[in-house]
């Protein structure tokens, strides 16, 4: 079971290495994206190692958070792109253009 | 049995979640998020989660990856170049310290958390989609019809950030 545990740190710590490196602003959501997903994998974990299954339910709602975390992520990223051509964090680090 | 499908499928994630890192090109990312969420999937059944897995799938791997890669090809993004004023010698610094940092982090987990036997596939039968509906529509009901409203807040807002003049 703490192996379960210690995948999930790792997949956490990679998503935050992602977060902070990366300067596409597509990728820094992936990364995002992949640590809601080690979360999850915590909540099955404990979901199963407590004979309950609330965290099948906390996990699902990180999901249904996230499908509406992407489609407004992506739509805020389109406008974005529409506006000032770019993807790349460093160049959109003003929010008043 | 279950501890050697449990290493293969960690080990796929863990490098698909370093190649999502590593890789350049966001296609790329892309397709080693859809390795890390698949090998979850397997780990998910493993655990118990029948219906978990197979959401995780439909709705993470379909639903919210096709959105992604829909936007990248879109917005046809290329392959980002290097940064200004970013020294090498930070990037091997922060490589390190989260490897220090992971080591950390799995000592406390093996050290603090009490002796369980492992993972055995079928010991939770909890996570079948009756006990799942069951739950969610009784005791979780409240903050199922509150997501309703979040996912409808989420429709409005896409649909004013994607019109044409803003």
């Amino acid at each position: 079971m703490s192996w379960y545990l210690i995948l999930s740190a790792i997949l956490f710590g990679l998503g935050v290495a992602g977060f902070i490196y990366r300067r596409n602003v597509i990728t820094v959501f992936m990364s995002i994206e992949l640590m809601l997903n080690a979360v999850n994998l915590t909540f099955i974990t404990f979901s199963y190692t407590l004979k309950k299954v609330d965290g099948h339910i906390f996990s699902f709602f990180v999901m249904v958070v996230a499908a509406a975390e992407a489609a407004v992520g992506l739509a805020i990223i389109l406008t974005v792109f529409k506006n000032r051509e770019t993807l790349m964090i460093d160049d959109i680090s003003s929010m008043k253009y | 049995m279950t501890a050697l499908i449990f290493f293969i499928f960690a080990g796929i994630a863990v490098f698909c979640g370093i190649s999502l890192v590593v890789q350049t090109h966001p296609i790329a990312s892309a397709l080693s998020l859809i390795g890390v969420m698949g090998s979850l999937a397997i780990l998910y059944l493993q655990l118990g989660g029948e219906f978990i897995a197979a959401a995780q799938v439909i709705v993470y791997a379909g639903a919210i990856m096709v959105l992604f890669v829909f936007v990248i090809m879109l917005l046809n993004a290329g392959a980002e170049g290097r940064s200004l004023g970013a020294s090498p010698f930070a990037k091997y610094l922060g490589i390190l310290l989260l490897a220090a940092f992971l080591g950390l982090i799995s000592f406390v987990i093996q050290a603090m958390l009490p002796r369980t036997e492992g993972v055995v596939f079928g010991a939770f039968q909890g996570g079948t989609a009756l006990e799942f509906g069951r739950k969610l529509f009784t005791v979780y009901l409240l903050p199922f019809e509150i997501t309703s409203v979040l996912i409808l807040i989420a429709i409005v807002g896409a649909m004013v950030l994607a019109r044409k003049e803003l």
